[in-house]
């Protein structure tokens, strides 16, 4: 089992790898999205309370979750890349930073856009919203590191112990940011009950949470290739794989 | 044959140096090098009180406005200002070599970090926390809410080191380094300025104080612990290990 993952780790077969199988994830990414969406849009029941406008969630909490998810795998990808000193996973962990900050973005401007009928402002300094705004600093400060440092297997290890160094950080700033949020304001904001939410409007979400991670999961693997290829345009193998791709 | 005999000679009494000597060794170098370049020292202190004469010229002199939120210009100042000096902890080294050479040595890596790290709180930290005791009744900030300042302060600074030399060994020698740092600091630090900001509020209003202390000492220990770790393998990987 090992051996057969420890393959992959080689560029050559994670290329082959990715092209067998980003079609099925992409695929499937867009069937679930569109059953969810229609999920979302037709299947669930309207809120008793929030009315039709609650059915943003549906983009909102898969985006939030992915936005936390994608920083885990960042930063895996990225100590799997100091300790092994595997090619493949510096080109997911750097492939990922985009993609996770366009998620907490994602989420943060549907959570705005929530806010404005729920709320009155488009903006609160709920104890979420600060987190996952923090979150998204911590995404720009990676990718300005990226893009600061010219030597790419150099960039992508640095950036590996911010991403580390921000995982060890996360949970205090989560917990710092609870605390004073209430200690400044008492809870004005009745938030959406998440837990005791009906099964009718949950099934839509797992749906589209499954189609965001299919999709985050095709786009950082064509990602990644890219930057294999750009990284291993002098080996063999890709010179060959030009070849047979002009012969072709 | 001799020649060999030198290298030897020469490498056995480079690893007889103790820990306690390597230490102390590289702190006073740092203390002596930064004390000797005075405009680098003293121009964080001038941009901070700078920092600080903005808010009341923006906000007006009424003294119960500047009084409510003088804790948190003072810590927002700080931060800002300590974030400028991350760039020389390991700048002049890198550039002259010395600290491809630390690396390489046969010593412990963590305490020349952490030696480096200290020296850098003496010349940085230790001039800002006495700098803030003297702009507090600037801002009217009372007397028995400076001291929990005071006390915040002796705690925070040294984990904006400790945090910033891993912004400051990442970005070495990079492109506009100065911006970078302050872009990857302050993410990490919200919460120190969170723990602090409320431990003073909480002062002034007469309340206790005594759990924000703690968080902010727990930080410091986990900083203190973990930073050392991050800041040496950052630098093995700029240095090409």
């Amino acid at each position: 089992m090992w051996k057969w993952i420890t393959k992959f780790a080689s560029p050559m077969h994670f290329y082959l790898l990715v092209n067998r199988l980003t079609p099925w994830l992409g695929w499937g990414a867009a069937i679930l999205f569109v059953a969810g969406v229609y999920g979302a849009l037709f299947y669930a029941p309207a809120d008793y309370q929030q009315g039709e406008s609650f059915r943003i969630i549906y983009v909102h909490v898969p985006s939030a979750w992915m936005s936390m998810f994608i920083y885990m795998v960042m930063a895996a990808a990225g100590g799997a890349g100091l300790i092994w000193k595997t090619k493949v996973s510096d080109a997911i962990a750097r492939s990922s930073a985009p993609l996770g900050a366009s998620f907490t973005f994602l989420a943060l401007a549907t959570g705005s856009l929530w806010g404005k009928p729920m709320w009155g402002t488009w903006w609160v300094w709920d104890a979420r919203l600060t987190s996952e705004l923090i979150l998204l600093f911590l995404y720009l400060g990676y990718i300005a590191l990226q893009s600061a440092i010219d030597d790419k297997r150099t960039a992508a290890r640095a950036g590996a112990i911010l991403a580390l160094v921000g995982v060890v950080n996360i949970p205090i700033i989560h917990y710092s940011v609870e605390w004073w949020n209430t200690l400044h304001q008492g809870p004005t904001i009745t938030k959406l009950d998440t837990p005791s939410i009906h099964i009718d409007m949950l099934i839509p979400l797992l749906i589209m949470a499954l189609a965001f991670n299919l999709y985050y999961a095709a786009m950082v693997l064509i990602r990644a290739r890219h930057e294999i290829i750009e990284q291993e345009k002098n080996s063999k193998w890709v010179q060959d794989l030009i070849i047979d791709k002009v012969a072709v | 044959m001799a020649r060999y005999r030198y290298f030897k000679d020469s490498f056995v009494k480079a690893m007889s140096v103790t820990p306690l000597k390597l230490f102390s060794t590289i702190l006073f170098r740092d203390i002596f090098l930064g004390m000797r370049s005075q405009s680098e020292l003293v121009n964080p202190l001038v941009f901070f009180i700078m920092v600080i004469t903005m808010f009341p010229l923006a906000i007006g002199p009424e003294q119960a406005a500047l009084m409510q939120i003088s804790a948190a210009i003072v810590w927002v100042a700080a931060v800002l200002a300590s974030s400028l000096t991350i760039d020389g902890i390991f700048r002049s080294d890198y550039e002259d070599g010395s600290l491809e050479q630390m690396i390489l040595s046969p010593h412990f890596g963590y305490l020349l970090v952490g030696a480096k790290i200290l020296a850098h709180w003496i010349l940085s930290g230790v001039p800002l926390v006495i700098m803030v005791l003297l702009a507090g009744p600037l801002l009217y900030l009372p007397e028995h809410a400076l001291k929990t300042l005071f006390f915040t302060l002796i705690l925070g600074t040294p984990i904006l080191s400790l945090i910033g030399a891993i912004a400051g060994a990442l970005t070495m020698g990079v492109r506009s380094s100065g911006m970078l740092q302050a872009l990857l600091i302050l993410p990490l630090i919200m919460p120190l300025l969170i723990f602090s900001v409320s431990a003073v509020n909480n002062a002034m209003k007469g309340l206790s104080v005594d759990g924000e202390l703690y968080f902010l000492g727990a930080i410091l220990v986990l900083a203190l612990t973990l930073a050392p770790i991050a800041v040496y393998s950052a630098l093995k990987i700029r240095l090409g290990e």
